[in-house]
């Protein structure tokens, strides 16, 4: 029996029935594991008897059973888990055994009884775009393990690609959820900020995270949202308003949607095969009743520079924490308290992490501060204005998620401009805290899946779910698996 | 040369919330190193900062009452230094729009007024504490997080001496709008002082020192004089004041270095982003005005004009809002302006000052101190009685009326009873008798001292004057 | 076109208690250099009177109740710590 044979509601129901208990979703999803995860390397942390025995624990319960009830499921391991180590992929944090408390969104998962299988792997504190800088290892793309599976959710796409998890916990500062979606041919939602609760998820920007789901459909994407969404008062930036039933809204067709593509997002740097299989896609939205209108995003082309100044300075400030004292690293043989937190901290972190902490540091430091931290925040605001003026006149914004299919491994490692670059489509959408959604709409030459991004209104996800539901279900690039052997 | 000290004072007042600022952690002093914190008061990764109501509330209040203007749109800034004592390296505080600003206190020093402006009143959170030991420091998180108001003064004060009445004030301000219990020996009013001279007739600022570690007011007042004299010798001799942080060392009175603030005071700035802003509208003001009593100043001009109380009184009397509130409970349950202010003022001051205990934490109650001025005013008790019973009250507390019928404290004021006793004393002391009669006036005091002691001191004095020369003249 | 000396990087290094090797100050010069000049691009638009988006979400006056609660012992609170002493947690002291 395979978890692909599934889709996430089909699960929930044999498993409501009792045709299978958690303990058999549970040994699915480990034996699934045990089977690929060597080549794929998604995971950082898997405690087999542990799962197994919550599972158990689940199937012996006498409540009524929760709405993702046993479905085995992937967080990102700078979500802190209770008793499970959360390391960030960091040196920093390999011996963080127990970050004392959970997550909101993990507490959402564990009310509707949802079974977490283990901690997957990612860039090392969310800064990457390849899986490749985190500390432990790096994460295969399950299409083509000399690829990476992007980042810096890899291992999050890469476990529901290679079938392990039903769904993986990802979060996004400016790309990290959708880019490893589009390069691993899974859907990953980032949602609008403030949609999902950041208590418990580790800052990079704390202006710009969210996490997400990352599914292998879009119903079931949207299902698991319905899950984690919803106020918590231990965010303040979190939305309080109501949470909407998702999986209604995929049931009405898009006739009459209007869709804006922004000439910006199609432009240079975009592969021609990219660009190829998007301009497919809208006629495919023709077809089925939407229309669609090329448009101009002026700002789009500053949003790469922005982006930089301002994740990497908020990221410096929520890197600062770790110093050696509470928990974590420590550096050995120091005498002077000064020494040691500043070796701890240079031993602890990678070189990726370093770098961004020097560019955030400088951005935040007198004589840059003002030129220009203040000024990438006022382009924020014009990116933002250039989005809305957008959705007064469209429904969806469509265009790639990335400029190209995934990269080689080392690729882009010796040069950080490219790979920062590369995220030039996916961080307008974190500067204006919109939702959007990578959904595959089709194959590169070389067979790796090219992702389609649909960014809707603030707070209208229920839009962005139904366009890429009735995209979804009129082509058939979901129903195709990468072949990593065993019971695929 | 003739110089001129300048000093502005920065003072940190903590907060007594039953909270911490940015986490549901309890704001208690004194408890069992790190077992008053959370996650997000150790700096865990996730843990996002909550801000507490009433923390605001507190820092409007402080803010309104010395006169500040409260900002209508206020944020929440990261400062960033690293030291074990700051568990996410980043102090959260208050940069470019402090909550209150523009304010003011009057002082008086040798019946001189003057003002001293405030430059603006911020709210941050404070951090943990660092103790050092021979092999390494050990560090508590239980103060981290605990709300604390920033109060910056303008550079107005001039002689040590406006310091400490500017210090006393602001501390007896503060206290009377609850928000602190500014208790510089625990730590919850700490005072900074920024100190320069310049020549009289100068304008331009001189080089600041910041002097730290002033323990209490009357070290600021030290450490001022003492650190200016410090830097006159330098200027006098042509030296260059540097700028630096120093400390006062009490016991060689003198202040000491200890490091000298560079360019590379950096500290990253810029506003929290997991605070969102706080707008603060004018009935929400309103709201947080009504709530802060009237303040001393007002409260001793009312003392002096509608109750005639003289002025150095009025002033002790309204230092702090419990001293100030039972002498008005007192004098409402009939007792005498007067005589409630001088046993307020004498004894009741007295053994707090003694007991180190403030007022309201003893048990005596203004209608039992009323009651007995009373007793006394209408002859029950006699002054010297009064002063057992006054006693009873701050130490065990009651009903004075109860505790002198209880315990026979009621003067002897009748007059055959009185006569009696009295016939009795002169007969035992016949040679006494003859003395006075001989224009001994000494011995009529024996006489007296001799009937007290026959009535346990419960005589009626006046009269038992009075009825000893009435019958020493029928012998 | 922003220069950043390796010195610079050092003292950055110093703000940011990041220990670096010289190998990695060079380095880091470079890259930030190549980085920061690319993202200059943004002091070609004028924003002359636009207010700068600080947060990601429209929220204000998001306040908590004043109510205290313990969650964590000290035994807790101190389990991940890398040294710790009499229920403190423990760092070498300051040279001078």
């Amino acid at each position: 029996m395979s978890l692909n044979n599934y889709s996430i509601k089909e699960l929930v129901k044999s498993l409501h029935k009792g045709d299978l208990t958690a303990v058999d979703t549970a040994k699915m999803s480990l034996d699934r594991i045990k089977e690929v995860d060597d080549q794929v390397k998604a995971f950082i942390t898997v405690e087999e008897e542990n799962v197994l025995a919550e599972a158990k624990k689940l199937d012996e319960s006498k409540e009524a059973k929760g709405r993702l009830f046993g479905v085995p499921g992937g967080i990102k391991d700078n979500v802190m888990t209770k008793g499970v180590k959360t390391t960030c992929a960091s040196n920093f944090l390999a011996n963080f055994d127990d970050p004392l408390y959970n997550a909101t969104l993990l507490e959402k998962l564990n009310k509707d009884q949802a079974l977490m299988i283990g901690k997957v792997n990612m860039d090392e504190f969310a800064m990457g775009s390849t899986n490749e800088t985190s500390a432990f290892h790096p994460t295969y793309n399950p299409w083509d393990l000399n690829r990476v599976p992007g980042g810096s959710s890899g291992g999050s796409a890469a476990a529901v690609a290679a079938g392990e998890v039903m769904y993986a916990i990802g979060t996004d500062t400016g790309g990290s959820i959708r880019q490893p979606a589009s390069f691993c041919g899974v859907i990953g939602m980032k949602p609008t900020y403030g949609l999902i609760s950041r208590h418990g998820v580790v800052a990079f920007a704390p202006s710009l995270d969210q996490a997400g789901p990352i599914t292998r459909t879009v119903e079931d994407n949207a299902y698991v949202l319905e899950t984690l969404a919803g106020h918590d008062e231990l965010d303040a930036t979190s939305a309080n308003r109501t949470v909407p039933k998702y999986t209604e809204s995929l049931k009405k067709d898009v006739k009459g949607l209007k869709i804006a593509v922004p000439k910006e997002f199609l432009g240079n740097g975009v592969s021609e095969e990219v660009r190829e299989s998007v301009m497919n896609a809208l006629k495919m939205y023709e077809l089925l009743g939407a229309t669609w209108e090329e448009v101009s995003l002026p700002h789009l082309a500053y949003a790469d520079a922005a982006y930089y100044i301002i994740a990497n300075a908020e990221g410096a400030s929520s890197l600062a924490r770790f110093d050696g004292v509470r928990y974590g690293k420590r550096a050995d043989e120091t005498e002077d308290m000064t020494e040691m937190l500043k070796k701890s901290r240079g031993e602890g972190f990678g070189e990726e992490v370093k770098r961004r902490i020097l560019l955030g540091t400088t951005m935040l430091s007198s004589g840059y501060r003002d030129t220009h931290f203040a000024k990438a925040q006022q382009v924020r605001t014009l990116i933002k204005n250039d989005f809305a003026a957008a959705f007064e006149h469209y429904d969806v914004i469509i265009g790639p998620t990335t400029p190209t299919e995934a990269f080689k491994i080392d690729e882009t490692l010796q040069d950080p401009l490219t790979m920062y670059t590369s995220d030039i489509l996916t961080v307008p959408v974190n500067l204006a805290g919109l939702p959007a959604l990578s959904v595959p709409c089709g194959y590169s030459e070389a067979g790796l899946p090219l992702g389609l991004q649909i960014i809707g209104k603030h707070f209208d996800e229920s839009t962005v779910y139904r366009a890429a539901y009735a995209y979804e279900q009129a082509t058939n690039h979901h129903k195709k698996r990468p072949d990593l052997g065993g019971a695929n | 040369m003739k110089y001129e000290t300048v000093v502005g004072i920065e003072v940190h007042v903590e907060l007594k919330t039953k909270s911490k600022i940015f986490s549901s952690s309890p704001n208690i002093f004194g408890e069992e190193p790190n077992t008053n914190v959370n996650p997000k008061d150790l700096g865990f990764p996730g843990t996002l900062p909550l801000l507490n109501e009433e923390a605001v509330e507190f820092g409007m209040k402080a803010a309104m009452a010395l006169n500040c203007d409260i900002a209508s749109e206020t944020i929440f800034d990261r400062k960033h230094y690293f030291y074990p004592d700051s568990p996410a390296a980043y102090q959260i505080s208050q940069d470019k729009q402090p909550i209150g600003e523009h304010g003011w206190i009057d002082i008086e020093v040798d019946g001189e007024k003057k003002r001293i402006g405030i430059e603006r009143i911020h709210l941050e959170e404070d951090a943990g504490k660092l103790t050092h030991s021979s092999d390494g420091s050990l560090v508590d998180y239980n103060r981290q997080g605990t709300p604390l108001i920033e109060i910056v003064s303008d550079p107005d004060i001039n002689t040590p001496e406006e310091a400490y009445a500017y210090l006393e004030k602001l501390k007896s301000i503060i206290q009377y709008t609850g928000v602190s219990d500014v208790r510089m020996e625990e730590g919850s009013l700490r005072a900074d002082a920024n100190i320069s001279i310049r020549p009289v007739g100068e304008k331009k600022l001189g080089t600041k020192t910041e002097l730290k570690n002033l323990n209490s007011f009357a070290f600021v007042r030290e450490g001022i004089r003492e650190e200016a004299k410090r830097q006159e010798k330098m200027l006098d001799k042509g030296e260059v004041i540097q700028q630096e942080t120093r400390r006062y060392d009490d016991k060689i009175k003198k202040s000491v270095l200890m490091r000298i603030k560079g360019d590379a005071d950096d500290y990253r700035f810029f506003p929290d982003p997991d605070i969102p802003p706080l707008h603060i509208d004018e009935e929400w003001k309103e709201r947080v005005r009504k709530e802060i009593p009237e303040l001393p100043d007002a409260r001793r001009a009312r003392y002096i004009k509608e109750m005639d109380l003289p002025a150095y009184d009025a002033g002790v009397i309204t230092d702090t809002i419990e001293m100030a509130n039972f002498f008005e409970e007192t004098v409402e349950a009939g007792a005498d302006v007067k005589q409630a202010s001088n046993w307020l003022m004498g004894d009741l001051l007295g053994y707090m000052n003694k007991e180190l205990k403030e007022v309201q934490e003893l048990p005596i109650k203004p209608k039992d101190l009323a009651k007995m001025i009373e007793l006394i005013k209408d002859g029950t008790i006699s002054s010297k009685i009064a002063k057992d019973v006054f006693t009873y009250l701050v130490e065990e507390g009651g009903d004075p009326e109860v505790y002198v019928k209880e315990k026979g404290l009621v003067q002897i004021s009748d007059e055959g009873e009185l006569t009696k006793i009295v016939g009795e004393v002169l007969d035992a002391n016949e040679q006494s008798v003859t003395d006075f009669k001989e224009g001994k006036g000494r011995a009529l005091g024996f006489l007296v001292g001799q009937v007290m002691k026959a009535t346990q001191g419960q005589a009626n004095p006046q009269m038992v004057n009075k009825i000893l020369k009435e019958e020493i003249e029928k012998r | 076109m922003a220069k950043i000396t390796k010195e610079q990087i050092l003292h950055t290094a110093d703000l940011a208690t990041l220990a670096i090797s010289e190998e990695e100050a060079e380095m880091y010069s470079t890259q930030l250099t190549e980085i920061i000049t690319f993202t200059e691009k943004i002091q070609n638009i004028n924003t002359d009177g636009v207010k700068p988006t600080i947060y990601g979400s429209d929220n204000d006056n998001v306040l908590r109740e004043d109510n205290a609660k313990r969650t964590i012992t000290q035994e807790e609170a101190l389990k991940n710590a890398p040294s710790k002493e009499d229920g403190q947690f423990k760092v070498p002291s300051i040279m001078e």
